[in-house]
């Protein structure tokens, strides 16, 4: 999976925990969860869950703290796919 | 100087009208919200009916944001959250400040946490997922879980509480808010309290053996208060709010005043003299309804209509008596008397800010709501209390003052003197 791919993937991840609808659909690599998106920080752990799922992967909480913006999730989600 | 506290929004979900219009309608026409519940009966439970809100789920979107929205599962939370929403606008609010309103509070209560919820934990635990919890459970669990989301929701900046006393939750929420008012600590309290009856609640007290368990195939008929044939109470679910407002407040920005909370007591029985963890004893609710009536500096001759407890167990005859040992009261004279648990059930927690969302209405529109199912009227009531002051169908007559009174598990007795708002006081 490319990372044109994950981006659009990861689209439907952020959309739950995102009011600024119009802004998610814009997004790219270096798109702050929590500065641009505004999405809680608290939240950020049912992301990364729905992210587990959904690729079926784990991430471990080094790698879940490198997620801070859309570019840094699809290196990790990257890496974690193709390990 | 004694400040004066009036009620200027209300807001509620009953198993018989969501939302204060359907509510006041399907208590002017005695609408029994009591359903059979097939799930109860393949649990094998006694009793098989319930008060059920026809909620939907999906309303709760117009209630909170989308991102709360996604993840909320409590539904107790859920109903308070609606029942206050809808109190917080009828007094003509609006959502959406920036900053913190510091002169507004909230006590909310509720009897048990979100016990459905607390299950998906377990079984999350168990099966060694925990790591999949997520962010959205610990303040779905939390006692104060209700307060959280409606004082976020409104940006309620004074005291928030959270209390629970059992089936007295509701009714002693209301006092707690106006005392702080009558203190001067805050300029409105937002009060109420929910309750969720899930099937796990629901077999706890099916197997105290105190539930309606011979009208499960005639749902609407099984909460019989003051009935001879009643034979134990029907669990039901739901949620009240009301806007409690200093009157000099209300006042000045042009406030709608439904009526006037001219004081209440709460109080134990100290489960001493008859009282036990569950059953009230008589001097702790006599004193309660009396310390009631002094704390609204009214005489017990001027009440014009009890709400009473009333679940339709045997203790509605020693309520009754209670009532007229307080108020030295009995015969034709007595006040008229109702149970609104007629046509919802019992909702716990919820029962005392439903049934006062009731005695308000009743105040505001003058009438008194009918006692449905009292086809055979306990003959050892009607030995204290007249046939004609436990009306059976709705009557409209003068409603000045009105005492509404809840006794819950654990000895714990609140009551409530509401009247219509007079300018003059």
């Amino acid at each position: 999976m490319d990372r044109r791919a994950i981006l659009e993937e990861l689209k439907k991840v952020l959309e739950p925990y995102t009011e600024n609808k119009e802004l998610l659909r814009n997004i790219d690599e270096n798109t702050d969860l929590v500065k641009d998106l505004k999405i809680n920080s608290s939240n950020l752990v049912d992301v990364i869950i729905d992210a587990e799922a959904k690729y079926d992967i784990e991430i471990d909480f080094d790698s879940s703290e490198k997620m801070i913006t859309v570019g840094s999730c699809i290196d990790v989600i990257s890496q974690k796919i193709n390990k | 100087m004694s400040r004066r506290v009036v009620v200027t929004g209300l807001g509620v979900v009953s198993p018989n009208g969501m939302g204060v219009p359907a509510f006041l309608d399907a208590m002017r026409n005695g609408v029994s919200g009591i359903r059979h519940v097939p799930q109860y009966e393949a649990l094998k439970f006694n009793c098989q009916v319930a008060g059920i809100p026809q909620f939907e789920w999906e309303r709760l979107k117009n209630y909170v944001s989308e991102v709360v929205f996604h993840g909320l599962q409590g539904r107790a939370i859920a109903y308070g959250i609606m029942a206050a929403v809808d109190a917080w606008l009828d007094a003509g609010n609006s959502l959406g400040n920036d900053t913190a309103h510091w002169d507004t509070g909230c006590v909310f209560g509720s009897s048990v946490a979100e016990v459905e919820t607390v299950r998906k934990i377990f079984n999350r635990v168990d099966a060694g997922e925990a790591r999949k919890l997520g962010s959205r459970v610990v303040e779905q669990f939390m006692n104060s879980g209700i307060t959280a989301y409606i004082s976020g929701r409104l940006g309620l900046g004074n005291r928030i509480i959270a209390n629970s006393a059992a089936c007295a939750t509701g009714t002693q929420a209301i006092l707690m808010g106006y005392e702080y008012i009558q203190q001067g600590l805050a300029k409105r309290m937002l009060v109420g309290s929910s309750e969720h009856v899930d099937p796990y609640i629901f077999a706890a007290f099916d197997s105290m053996r105190i539930l309606s368990r011979k009208f499960n195939q005639v749902p609407e008929k099984a909460s019989r208060p003051m009935s001879q044939s009643a034979g134990g109470f029907v669990p039901g679910s739901g949620s009240g709010a009301l806007i409690l407002e200093d009157l000099e407040y209300a006042l000045q920005r042009k406030a709608k005043i439904y009526a006037e909370l001219l004081g209440g007591a709460c109080n134990s029985g100290g489960q001493r003299n008859g009282g036990s963890m569950t059953a009230p004893a008589a001097p702790g609710v006599i004193k309660c309804i009396t310390d009631a009536l002094a704390s609204a500096r009214i005489d017990a001759d001027s009440l014009d209509l009890i709400s009473g407890h009333l679940t339709a167990t045997a203790a509605d005859t020693l309520e009754i008596q209670n009532w007229c040992l307080a108020l030295d009261r009995n015969g034709r004279n007595f006040p008229l008397i109702n149970s609104l648990k007629s046509m919802i059930g019992h909702s716990l927690s919820a029962a005392g800010s439903i049934e006062s969302v009731g005695t308000v209405l009743q105040i505001h529109h003058q009438f008194v709501h009918p006692n449905i199912n009292l086809e055979d009227p306990n003959p050892e009531i009607l030995k204290l209390i007249d046939l004609s002051r436990m009306p059976a169908q709705m009557v409209e007559t003068e409603i000045n003052t009105v005492a509404k009174a809840n006794f819950g598990f654990g000895d714990v007795n609140a009551c409530l003197i509401f009247s219509k708002y007079n300018q003059h006081g």
